[in-house]
């Protein structure tokens, strides 16, 4: 029981993310109004996502400095897992957006066009889309230590382009995406209503211990199947 | 069986009046306040809690798969 405090502490956050969640107190801003309770679920996606595919870098770099299998394993599991919550992320995006971007008046589609342009979008779009090239080049290696040596400075490289691809260039263009100025939802004095940060900030942490609990089920699934194939 | 199911299709739009005679008064009942919005919270942490037990249960059979060794 005691290495699995954390599991226990994952299951307590992500209760108290769903009941103080949908009845807490919350702004009443125009357009959004409930549907600002979201943050608690569609920005803790991407939050995991990106502390789940920084776990994955730092594991490949560790790969690359002690060549140990074990570590280039956790950075593809870890990497896998980030994409999964990209994905949630892009999904629930595209409902909230559906519900407070697009115009009532015109037909969906015709609000889709303008919807999909925005930098935001492309940009995650971008990020996911580079991971999958991540899973593909792995794949695509018979050669275990080449695989794991080419894959790992690999993801080095899409890490470094989550930078502009989600963190700076959305920032710069105009975007109908909230929080492009400053630091967005961690910025104390100007951001989110000191009520949403009582449960967005444990939010974040139990879904992101939530992609860590999956993914140390995948690897530890991993461990087993790769003893048995003898590797 | 197939047969049937036209049949209790045709009978459940005749239920569609009882429905809209739904009570006028609020019940005083937790489940029943505040817009309901507690049985969207039970809904949501059922979910969660299926989610949970399942990965318990694949936890413990990994767990289990590792100490055969």
């Amino acid at each position: 029981m005691k290495k699995h405090w954390w599991k226990i502490l994952t299951v307590l956050l992500l209760v108290y993310t769903f009941i103080a969640g949908l009845l807490g107190p919350v702004p009443r801003l125009p357009l959004l109004q409930e549907t600002i309770r979201n943050l608690y679920f569609h920005v803790c996606m991407w939050f995991a996502m990106m502390i789940l595919f920084m776990v994955s870098v730092v594991h490949s770099i560790r790969y690359l400095n002690t060549l140990k299998p074990e570590l280039d394993r956790a950075a593809r599991l870890y990497a896998g897992t980030g994409i999964l919550f990209g994905l949630l992320g892009y999904g629930t995006g595209a409902i909230w957006a559906s519900f407070t971007w697009a115009d009532p008046n015109i037909p969906i589609l015709d609000s889709f066009s303008t919807i999909a342009r925005d930098p935001k979008l492309i940009g995650a779009a971008v990020a996911l889309l580079v991971y999958a090239a991540y899973m593909i080049l792995r794949d695509s290696i018979n050669d275990i230590d080449k695989r794991a040596r080419i894959s790992a400075v690999y993801n080095i490289f899409a890490f470094v382009l989550l930078f502009p691809a989600i963190w700076i260039l959305p920032r710069v263009l105009p975007s109908l995406h909230p929080g492009n100025d400053g630091n967005p939802a961690l910025d104390v004095k100007n951001d989110i209503s000191a009520d949403m940060r009582m449960v967005f900030y444990p939010a974040v942490l139990g879904w992101t211990l939530l992609g860590v609990w999956i993914t140390q089920l995948k690897i530890r699934l991993q461990v087993l199947v790769d003893k048995k194939l003898g590797l | 069986m197939k047969k049937l199911f036209p049949l209790a299709a045709i009978f459940l739009l005749f239920t569609q009046p009882l429905l809209s005679q739904a009570p006028k008064y609020e019940m005083a009942q937790l489940m029943r306040s505040d817009g309901r919005i507690y049985v969207v919270i039970a809904v949501m942490l059922a979910i969660l809690a299926g989610l949970i037990l399942y990965l318990i249960r694949l936890d413990r059979k990994i767990a289990k798969m590792e100490n055969l060794k």
